[in-house]
This record gives structure tokens, C-alpha cells and sequence, in this order.
């Protein structure tokens, strides 16, 4: 039982690192149609950005989310400016074009800091466990699914309760029309793109105390996040955290009765089954169209 | 229309192979002629009174994280023998290429050292399978690679000169150690590729002979990063020592999540052949403090050789840098390499001479003396035992007495690595 309970809450906590790195990817390709193969990236970005901060300000994980975020989401809006904004409806030109995006970013960051893995601490008052339902649980972990929660309702207050949410709606129902009522697309598109970024950027500086940092880490995200928007269906934010919590749980307990690699290999298997059932993935909307 | 253009095509592609035909013979007497007429030694290899060695190491690509420290430690070793002189009089050039990390473009960028630029030996890689990749190029050029990291074992070429250690030099200390000071209950992890396996293999050999319990052995993808089922599972089975053969940043990941999870390190340390003060760097001191490495060298080892690679290492590249297990036979082979050509003198310089004369040499390497076996072409070394400490540096906790003479197949008693190749009994 008590192995039990500790599975789940492996679960719980691989949930909230799976929700935190595929939200982004899910609102930008949600509302612009893009196929965003740089998010991987966006996460290592965060991860850097908080490495520096952290190394040449003494800034702390907490202090820094704010700016990690602006940095990020202010990259994410020029990108979008300069780049994405010209490929819009032409699919294969945007993976291509955030594929290239993608291994700048890298090269940026091999050059400018070098690729040996860097080192980022778990602020200290969190670095020890604590005693959950009869388990010791890391308190960072712990904080990890708190805080990807907490995003995960400031993600659905923004789109379902303000009047920009209202406005990104409309613009991905149908954008024309949308347009015709005087709703700015361009504006709308770029805002959530930085959003995305932001997201991406934070969820980088948030996991990577807990695993390693290099110019690479984002290739293995990116898999991940993919897993989970592709499964919970592309339109959702419901899905997403659905799927985050499915995939979760699902590796969690085929790991503690096989292994990891056995694990990641029935799942993949599991969400390719799934897919042919469901080739919207779990949660699609009903439209006309 | 389209015939006329038929017509000029064929005549064009007439003198085109005419042309080819006459540069050909041209350049294949080029080849056979002209260096006996222009260099006195009739040497291909040292031609110009020049060296050209092939430093192979990814400044690209994920292994870039460890191969870059690799080709320091290579670079800085032939910056330095230039500086003294040379060999002989001749300087040393390195050729770099960088094969990205990929072991096809391993292959390819050795085929390119060996064949269009002439390199006598080449200096590289990091991971058996970009090894594995280059061998083949090796063996049918019949050149030289030294090979500097601890790896697997079960090889036997006459092409590479290994510099780091096989399983027997490390475990072969570190097993009774850990039974001896922790207890009999192991559980092994590693990531999902041959060394971790093989490794494995060796030490379950040594763990029934000392009569211990395997309570779980198990293999995570190659860059995996979430251990929380993998901790769970050290929870609830109390291994007395976790022996990890993780490799790459998952030994962070592995470490950073233990760590976490409010495991003790006193209690149940995890025993690694592979993190070394690299990987410590990279997860901080907290994580890495009490967990146990077996290496035949640490960068915290006291000698005047250590001490004047290390000083050297951080003024040409950095005083943040640090030296490991890895870099170190990368550095000294180098200077195994320049020794041969020593033996060799004013004879002849290919890779054939180079390989008999770095048979049986020996040297003061930063870790003590090594030398050459001339059976295996592997390293005669000094395996130690290091336990980590908050600082990010090891503390030598034993050193073996004598050398450890290499035993490649030392899990396959029925083989052997001799001078003729590989004997099956």
C-alpha cells in the first residue's frame, strides 16, 4: 500500500512537470495552427536565463520567475514578429522555420556559455522532504505541482475570463470573422505567442533544479510536451492537463512494475492506440466545420 | 532542339573523361613519385617536418558536454610538446574535426583524417558506439586511434591504443570495498546501452563470489532525467550500496532527485564508475557528498605530475575548469604517442612502427606510473576510490598498492586478448 501511495504521488509529480512544458506548446498551437518545434528550446532558454540570473545576481529561483518570464515572452513576441508571422496557414514552412528557430537557440547558447551541463540549486528552504500521507516527498517536488497548477488556472482565468481570452477565442474559431468585428488577429497572435514562450521559459526554470542543464535538454521536452498535446487533443486546456495526468500516472506505475525504458515505450505504444481510436486526440470540441 | 543539346552533352562528357583520365595519371604518379623526390626521409607521414595527428572530439551536438574537455586536454598535451621542441625536431599538427556527436559523421570525419589528410593517428571519441563506428575505418586503413575512456572491455584490435580503464581495474577494489563497509544488499541502475550492461555483468560476477543479494538491476533510456520511480523503488527495497552506471546528465538528474527525496547517502550510497568531477559540477556539491567513485584518477591526487596538469589545464582554458578521469588519459596519451616516436628516431614513422614502439612504454602519468600492455594495448593503471565531498571534490579514501594490469574479457574467462588477436579456448 505504501508503495502504492508513493507511486501515485511519482505520478502527481511527473503530472505537474509534463502540464508545465506542454502548456505553451498547447495555447500557441491551439490558437495560431503552429507546430512550434522550438518550444523544447523555449524551455532551455528559461533554464538559462534563470542560470544567470541566479550566477551573476545572486537572484534566487523565486525572485526571478517575473523576469525570467518577461525576457522570454518579450523573445517570444520578436520571434513571432519577424518570423512566424509571415507562415501563417502554410504548416510545413512553420515546422521548418521553428526547427531553424530551435537549433539557433541552441548554438546561441553553446557559444555564448558553452556546453558543459551548468549547475542550478533547489532554493535551500526547499532542498529537504517532508512527510505526506505516511511518504517522504521531496518539498520541491511538491512545489513543482503546486505552482504547475496554479499556472495551469492563471492560463484558464486568461482565456476564459478576461475580455483578451473572449478575443483569442474568437480569433481561433475563425479568424476572418473575428477580423470583420474589428478584433486585431496580428496582435492577439503575438500576445499569445509571448505567452507560450513565457510559459515554456518558466516551466525550464522550474524543472531544472531538479534534473540538468544543457544546450540540448529541450530535445527531450519536447517529445514529452508533444505526447501530451497530441493525446489530450490540440484545442484544450482541459485535454492537457487530462492528458499530463494519464501519461503521468500511466509511466509512473508501468515503471515500479517494469522499468523506465519499458515504460516509456508501452506508453508511446498506449497513445498511438489511443489515436487510432480517437484521432483528435481525448478532448476535441464539436464544430460545424 | 533537345538533340542538339544530346550531341554538345556527349562531347563535353568525352573530354571530361579524357581529362579525368590524364589528371588521374598525373596524380597517381604524384603520389608515387614526387615525395621521395621532395622530402629526404621518403615519408608520407612526417612530411614538411611536420606530424599530422587527427583530434576527433564533438564541440557539437549532446556529447560536446564531456568530448569538449577531451579535446583540451588533447590540444593543450601537443601545444605543449611543441613548445618543448617537438619530436625529434618535427612539430606535431593537429587536424580537428568535429563529428557532431553523431557516429556516422564519426566514421566519416575519421575516414577523412586517415585518408585525404594522412594522419598518422588519430586521438578521440567518448562513447563505445562512436567507437565501435571509427573501428572499422581503422582496421581497414590499418591506422592508429587512442582511445582514452573507461569503457566496457571486450575488445581486442590492433588498431586502438585504450588509455582509460576496463571493468576489471575498477570494480576489481571497489566491490570488496563496498561489501565490506556497506553490506551485501545491491541494487544496480545504469542507462540503457552496452557499458552500463556489461559493466554489470563483471560486478554480479564478483557480487556471487562474495555472496551478496542482487535485489534489483535495472536500465533507464539514455538521457532520461525522472527518477522518481527509480527512488521509490531504492525506498522500498533498502539496498545497502546502489551501484550506477547512469551515464551522461542523467547521473544529475539521479543524483539531484536522491537527493530530494531525503535518501542518506551513509546509509545507501550510490557506488558510480562514471561520475567523475565533471558531472559533480554540474549537480552541486549537496547532491554529490558521500556517494563513491571508483577511477583511476582524481583531480584531487597528489603528485607533481597532477599538480603541473592541472595548473596547466586551468591557465589555458579557464581557472573554473576542472580535470578528470577522462581528460587525463586523453592528455597522457598523447605523450604515450610522442614516446613511440622517440623509440622510433630517424626509422621510419607509420602507424605499424608507431604501434610496436608504443608496446610496453611507460611513463609518469598524472596518476602514477602507467604503461602499456603489449598484448591488449591497454593501460596498466592505478585505480583509487574517492568519496565525494560538499566542495565538489573527492576525497581518496584507497589507492591499490601495485598497478592493475588490464583485463579486457575479464567477464569471459574462456576468452582472451593476445598480440596475434583474440583467442577463444
Amino acid at each position: 500500500m505504501d508503495f502504492f501511495i508513493s507511486q501515485f504521488i511519482s505520478g502527481l509529480s511527473m503530472t505537474s512537470i509534463l502540464l508545465m512544458i506542454s502548456l505553451g506548446l498547447a495555447i500557441i498551437y491551439g490558437t495560431t495552427g503552429v507546430i512550434n518545434m522550438a518550444h523544447g528550446e523555449f524551455v532551455m532558454i528559461g533554464a538559462y536565463t534563470s542560470w544567470f540570473l541566479q550566477t551573476t545576481f545572486g537572484m534566487g529561483l523565486l525572485v526571478s520567475i517575473i523576469p525570467i518570464f518577461l525576457i522570454t515572452a518579450l523573445m517570444g513576441f520578436l520571434i513571432e514578429r519577424i518570423v512566424i508571422r509571415h507562415l501563417y496557414n502554410r504548416l510545413l514552412d512553420t515546422i521548418l522555420a521553428t526547427w531553424g528557430i530551435g537549433v539557433l537557440l541552441q548554438q546561441f547558447i553553446r557559444l555564448t556559455v558553452g556546453s558543459e551541463l551548468k549547475y542550478l540549486k533547489i532554493p535551500s528552504f526547499m532542498a529537504e522532504s517532508m512527510t505526506l500521507f505516511g511518504q517522504e516527498v521531496s518539498i520541491y517536488r511538491v512545489f513543482i505541482f503546486v505552482f504547475a497548477i496554479l499556472t495551469f488556472f492563471v492560463a484558464w482565468f486568461i482565456i476564459f475570463k478576461t475580455s483578451f481570452g473572449i478575443r483569442l477565442r474568437a480569433v481561433t474559431q475563425n479568424k476572418d470573422i473575428a477580423s470583420c468585428f474589428g478584433i486585431n488577429s496580428g496582435v492577439v497572435y503575438s500576445s499569445t505567442f509571448a505567452f507560450g514562450t513565457g510559459i515554456a521559459a518558466v516551466a525550464g526554470a522550474f524543472i531544472a533544479p531538479l534534473k540538468s542543464i544543457s544546450p540540448d535538454m529541450g530535445t527531450n521536452y519536447i517529445i514529452d510536451a508533444f505526447m501530451v498535446v497530441v493525446l489530450g487533443g490540440v484545442e484544450s486546456l482541459i485535454g492537457t492537463a487530462a492528458s499530463s495526468l494519464i501519461i503521468g500516472e500511466t509511466s509512473s506505475f508501468l515503471a515500479s512494475f517494469s522499468n523506465d525504458t519499458l515504460a516509456k515505450a508501452l506508453v508511446l505504444l498506449m497513445i498511438i492506440i489511443i489515436l487510432r481510436i480517437k484521432p483528435q486526440g481525448l478532448f476535441t470540441k464539436r464544430t460545424r466545420s | 532542339m533537345s538533340n542538339k543539346k544530346k550531341t554538345k552533352l556527349s562531347v563535353k562528357r568525352r573530354s571530361f573523361l579524357t581529362n579525368t583520365v590524364k589528371a588521374g595519371v598525373f596524380s597517381a604518379a604524384a603520389v608515387s613519385g614526387f615525395p621521395y623526390v621532395w622530402f629526404k626521409q621518403g615519408n608520407a607521414y612526417a612530411a614538411k617536418n611536420e606530424i599530422k595527428v587527427g583530434v576527433l572530439f564533438s564541440l557539437t551536438g549532446g556529447l560536446a558536454i564531456i568530448e569538449e574537455s577531451l579535446h583540451k586536454a588533447t590540444i593543450m598535451a601537443i601545444e605543449e610538446i611543441n613548445a618543448a621542441g617537438g619530436i625529434n625536431g618535427m612539430k606535431l599538427r593537429a587536424v580537428e574535426a568535429d563529428p557532431a556527436s553523431d557516429p556516422a559523421t564519426f566514421a566519416a570525419k575519421a575516414r577523412t583524417l586517415v585518408i585525404k589528410d594522412k594522419c598518422v593517428t588519430v586521438f578521440g571519441s567518448y562513447t563505445s558506439a562512436s567507437r565501435k563506428a571509427v573501428l572499422p575505418v581503422f582496421e581497414k586503413q590499418n591506422n592508429l586511434y587512442f582511445y582514452p575512456t573507461l569503457y566496457e572491455g571486450r575488445e581486442c584490435s590492433k588498431n586502438v591504443i585504450y588509455t582509460g580503464a576496463v571493468p576489471n581495474q575498477q570494480q576489481d577494489d571497489f566491490i570488496p570495498y563496498l561489501v565490506k563497509t556497506y553490506g551485501k544488499r545491491w541494487s544496480l541502475i545504469g542507462s540503457n546501452y552496452i557499458y552500463p550492461k556489461e559493466e554489470n555483468n563483471y560486478c554480479k560476477i564478483l557480487l556471487k563470489k562474495l555472496g551478496c543479494e542482487v535485489l534489483m538491476e535495472e536500465y533507464v533510456p539514455l538521457g532520461h532525467s525522472e527518477f522518481s520511480s527509480v527512488v521509490n523503488k531504492f525506498k522500498n527495497d533498502k539496498p545497502n550500496v546502489i551501484f550506477s552506471t547512469v551515464v551522461g546528465d542523467s547521473v544529475v538528474a539521479l543524483h539531484k532527485q536522491y537527493r530530494a527525496a531525503g535518501l542518506n547517502p551513509e546509509k545507501m550510497p550510490m557506488a558510480s564508475l562514471t561520475t567523475s568531477e565533471n558531472e559533480v559540477a554540474a549537480m552541486g556539491g549537496d547532491a554529490a557528498a558521500g556517494h563513491l567513485t571508483s577511477a583511476p584518477y582524481f583531480m584531487v591526487h597528489q603528485s607533481a605530475e597532477n599538480e603541473k596538469f592541472v595548473s596547466s589545464y586551468k591557465k589555458r582554458w579557464g581557472s573554473d575548469k576542472v580535470t578528470h578521469f577522462v581528460s587525463e588519459p586523453a592528455y597522457f596519451g598523447v605523450y604515450l604517442f610522442k614516446q613511440a616516436l622517440e623509440k622510433i628516431g630517424k626509422g621510419d614513422i607509420t602507424p605499424n612502427t608507431i604501434r610496436e614502439a608504443v608496446k610496453g612504454q611507460e611513463m609518469i602519468a598524472p596518476q602514477g606510473k602507467i604503461k602499456i600492455d603489449p598484448a591488449t594495448l591497454h593501460t596498466y593503471l592505478w585505480p583509487k576510490i574517492g568519496i565525494c565531498k560538499s566542495n565538489g571534490q573527492f576525497d581518496i579514501i584507497q589507492k591499490t598498492d601495485q598497478w592493475r594490469k588490464p583485463i579486457p574479457y575479464a567477464a569471459y574467462p574462456n576468452q582472451t586478448c593476445t598480440e596475434k588477436g583474440l583467442v577463444t579456448s
